[in-house]
């Protein structure tokens, strides 16, 4: 199929099959997605970070990340080490490209925890209301109440640090807002005719729920989280410059920040490359975050 | 086919709650068209509503079929009765394709023989197979309109309730949705069940009206004397003299009375 | 009508984009409005929303909105920016748009998104937009203010969406109001009575009103002036007593669609469509 077709195929106003309806209707998104440059551009950021994280041994040398070179310490930037090396010789380029699987295992981690909490709470809310609605809406508040960086304190001190603690510590305080989202967008739409259509052909709530609440819900719970992953890597990041995170040598980004303050004034590239780093990916993610909005708001009205 | 035996419906509960409907009784038959008129707010939705089973009454008995509804209803008496909704916009799922709105009642029921029922329910409301794969979106208000009737259709049900079907339609739609209307009734057998607050559009459709006024069925009536003007309940009046068009005199007198 | 007019529209032209080519929604529409009730009829998709929205410059993009002369008052439209748009709007024009369940935000409850409207435009404290708010429930004869009050748009019937979509409108006063099918979802009794309301309006307050809707027997009855559209032109305008004698078989096959009480047809003639008639023939 030549590009003239395919592109004619897909946004066929009469498509023939269940297949071309739906990559009709993803392609038109990512044609209205397109247009906003700054969101391609997060959305190029974003993929950076996933291929260099799956393609990190091939980018660089593992060996360079974690092995300690003292002769070679604090080097600036050269052909060898294009972002030079830290107080213990490792090369700081293959330290940012390992830390980015780190970055991603956080980014993944939370996501798995705070989008099913979050819809496992807000759905029912917002669907059943009464009682469930109050028990589970308290149940949010009490963990909105909780300070997010006292408590991951907390969990690591009580856990001992480590990078699993310091994501279960941060998706435990962040899931109550996707919570109120997901019940705020069920409490809309459960009165909504076609889910009373669906009532009247014998749908069980949990089949409603899923097949057609989920599908709307979703839109917003991912833009929501894509906006506040900025603000979680920096709160990762956080923890790890407090030594509360990823412990070394493992090469996170917060604490190479955090190791390099000391010769910040001398050796400047040691805390600052690994700071650019968040800096760029957050940045990404919230482009990102904001293109999809647009999109999906173009898409409601 | 419907009977209710004085049926009252509450919203809300302790003090707050109030009946929209209270103390409905009234029968169809097999293969008749009702029509139920009245004010806004007088209860016609809820009456709907509640011979559907989207809300549970408080106090009466709901019959369809010769059998008496539970307050929970099974798949198979689900089945039984279907509703078309006014609003053509928000009756269907934004997501969905019109194939993936008709399949999934096929699939709740358990129906085979999905494939063929489709296409037959599209080609009987009027809609080409290039209708099949659209999105809502790229539908216009009396071709949703035709969805929601094929969607309620598709499942063989006896009953079909039709809440204002074409008061967001234009004329020409409507008399097109109409015509489908009259149709099935014919072929099908259909007993239906229609609210509309345009009274030429009931004494079009149904043979038998009921008035409705602040949650009360004032009057049961015939819609040749709805036509005639053969009625006496003085709420029935007024909505006959509202309906001849809008009249000066008639809307000053309203609304000393309001 | 009496003095100038309120709103004059001259080749007025509504173009939509697309990747399959450019929709006209509106062609070449021209009309004045007074202080009078002028009735926009036509078929779905005539363009008679598009039109009300180009004067509210709600049109969105990528719409294109072009005219020859679109003034409101002394006020020239084609120039005005968005910003100056916003100030316009709910103050000097209004809109009662089509579908109220999507007007009314779900989640607020319908006393406050009237009385946020009333602070938004006219001012002053909560404790009198509550009043004028009530107040305005009251006028669109609506039977308990101050239960309705606090209810939430999913909460009350249909007609009473409507309702409070048209109090929220009338609000602020405005000089122009363009009720897009105000009074679809309404019974008959109350839709005389909303109409009474805006029929006090145009003359108690000498506000415009430009009254969109597909039930022509209604517009014939209320209105001054009845412009039919056909496929995003204006094919014919008549005084709305005469339009039951209108000449054009577009119009003619609107009136026949119609069922009527009293003349009972088994199928109603449906609508056989002329492609001559988007040409303005
Ligand atoms: N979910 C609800 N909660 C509380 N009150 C409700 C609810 N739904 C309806 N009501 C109330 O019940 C009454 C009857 O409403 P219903 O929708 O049956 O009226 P209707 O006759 O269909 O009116 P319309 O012609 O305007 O649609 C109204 O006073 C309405 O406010
Ligand atoms: N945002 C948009 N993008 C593209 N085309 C549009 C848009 N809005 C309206 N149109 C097109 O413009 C034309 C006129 O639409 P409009 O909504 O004005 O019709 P209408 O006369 O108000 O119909 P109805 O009685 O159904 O409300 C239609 O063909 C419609 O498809
Ligand atoms: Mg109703
Ligand atoms: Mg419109």
């Amino acid at each position: 199929m030549s590009g003239v077709t395919l592109r004619g195929w897909l946004l066929d106003a009469a498509p023939a099959s269940r297949r071309q309806a739906r990559f009709g209707r993803w392609y038109r998104t990512w044609l209205s997605f397109q247009n906003n440059s700054l969101a391609v551009a997060g959305l190029l950021i974003v993929l950076a970070l996933v291929l260099s994280a799956i393609g990190a041994p091939l980018i660089a040398d593992p060996q360079a990340a974690i092995l300690q070179h003292l002769a070679q310490r604090l080097q600036p930037g050269s052909a060898a080490h294009w972002f030079g090396t830290d107080e213990l010789g490792r090369d700081i380029f293959a330290r940012i490209v390992f830390g980015s699987r780190i970055t991603l295992t956080i980014v993944a981690l939370v996501s798995a925890i705070v989008v099913p909490v979050g819809l496992g709470i807000g759905l029912p809310a917002g669907y059943f209301g009464g009682v469930v609605d109050a028990v589970l809406m308290r149940l949010t508040d009490i963990f909105l109440a909780f300070p997010r960086l006292v408590l991951a304190l907390a969990f690591a001190a009580a856990l001992g640090p480590g990078i699993e603690n310091a994501v279960i510590a941060i998706a435990l305080t962040a899931w109550p807002p996707y919570a109120r989202l997901a019940r705020a967008e069920t409490l809309t739409r459960r009165n909504a005719e076609f889910v009373q259509a669906a009532v009247l052909q014998g749908a069980s709530p949990i089949s409603i729920l899923f097949r057609q609440i989920v599908p709307l819900c979703l839109p917003s719970v991912v833009i929501r989280l894509t906006l506040d992953m900025a603000g979680i890597i920096i709160t990762a990041a956080g923890l790890g410059f407090l030594g509360l995170g990823a412990q070394p040598p493992a090469p996170e980004w917060g604490a190479m920040v955090a190791s390099g303050r000391q010769v910040l004034l001398d050796q400047w590239w040691v805390a600052t490359i690994p700071g650019i780093a968040i800096f760029i990916t957050s940045v990404g993610f919230n482009l990102l975050g904001d293109g999809l909005r647009d999109v999906a708001d173009a898409r409601s009205s | 086919m419907i009977r209710l035996d004085r049926v009252t419906v509450r919203y809300g509960h302790g003090r707050n709650a109030i009946a929209a409907a209270s103390d409905i009784s009234f029968a169809v038959a097999p293969g008749a068209a009702f029509g139920l008129v009245g004010e806004s707010g007088s209860g016609k939705s809820t009456v709907l509503r509640s011979i559907a089973g989207l809300i549970p009454h408080a106090e009466g008995q709901v019959q369809l079929g010769g059998a008496a509804m539970p307050p929970q209803r099974n798949r198979a008496q689900r089945r039984l009765v279907q509703m078309v909704f006014q609003d053509p916009y928000g009756s269907l799922h934004p997501n969905q394709t019109v194939d993936q709105a008709l399949a999934s009642p096929l699939r709740i029921q358990g129906l085979d023989g999905g494939e063929q029922r489709i296409a037959t329910a599209l080609r009987e409301v009027g809609l080409g197979p290039e209708h099949r794969f659209r999105f809502p979106h790229q539908l216009s208000g009396g071709q949703r309109q035709r969805v929601a009737i094929a969607r309620a259709l598709i499942v063989a049900p006896r009953i079909l309730l039709l809440d204002e079907p074409t008061s967001a339609l234009d004329v020409s739609v409507q008399a097109e949705i109409l015509n489908l209307l009259v149709r099935l009734r014919r072929e099908r057998g259909l007993t239906l069940l229609m609210v509309s607050h345009d009274l030429a559009v009931i004494a079009h459709l149904c043979d038998r009206v009921g008035v409705m006024q602040h949650g009360a069925l004032v009057e049961l009536t015939s819609s040749d004397a709805l036509a005639a003007g053969a009625v006496t309940h003085p709420h029935t009046l007024e909505l006959l003299r509202s309906n001849a068009g809008y009249d000066m005199r008639g809307a000053e007198a309203a609304r000393f009375e309001a | 009508m009496s003095g100038a007019p309120l709103l004059c529209v001259r080749n007025l032209r509504v173009t939509y984009p697309s990747a399959q080519g450019d929709t006209h929604a509106v062609r070449d529409v021209s009309f004045t409005l007074g202080r009078e009730r002028l009735g926009i009829v036509g078929e779905s998709g005539s363009g008679k929303s598009t039109t009300g929205r180009a004067i509210m410059g709600l049109v969105p993009p990528p719409g294109r909105v072009t005219a020859d002369e679109l003034r409101l008052g002394e006020l020239d439209l084609c120039r005005l920016s968005e910003r100056g748009f916003r100030q316009l709007r709910g103050r000097r024009v209004a809109m009662v748009l089509q579908d109220p369940k999507y007007a009314l935000n779900p989640v607020m409850s319908i006393g406050r998104q009237i009385s946020e409207t009333h602070r938004a435009h006219v001012g002053g404290g909560k404790p009198a937009a509550r009043r004028a708010a009530l107040e305005m429930l009251e006028a669109v004869r609506i039977r308990d203010p101050e239960r309705v009050f606090t209810l939430f748009p999913h909460e009350v019937s249909g007609g009473m969406g409507q309702r409070a979509m048209i109090a929220m409108m009338l609000i602020a006063n405005p000089e122009v109001l363009i009720a897009d099918e105000p009074t679809s979802a309404l019974d008959a009794t109350i839709q005389t009575q909303v109409l009474a309301i805006l029929d006090e309006l145009v003359r108690g307050r000498g506000m415009g009103l430009i009254l969109i809707s597909h039930n022509l027997h209604l517009v014939s009855a209320f209105c001054d002036r009845v412009l039919v559209m056909y496929a995003g032109r204006v094919v014919e305008t008549c005084e709305a007593g005469k339009l039951r004698e209108a000449k054009h078989p577009y119009t003619r096959g609107l009136l026949d669609a119609l069922p009527e009480l009293g003349r009972r047809r088994e199928l109603l003639p449906q609508l056989q469509r002329d492609p001559a008639w988007a040409d303005g023939a």
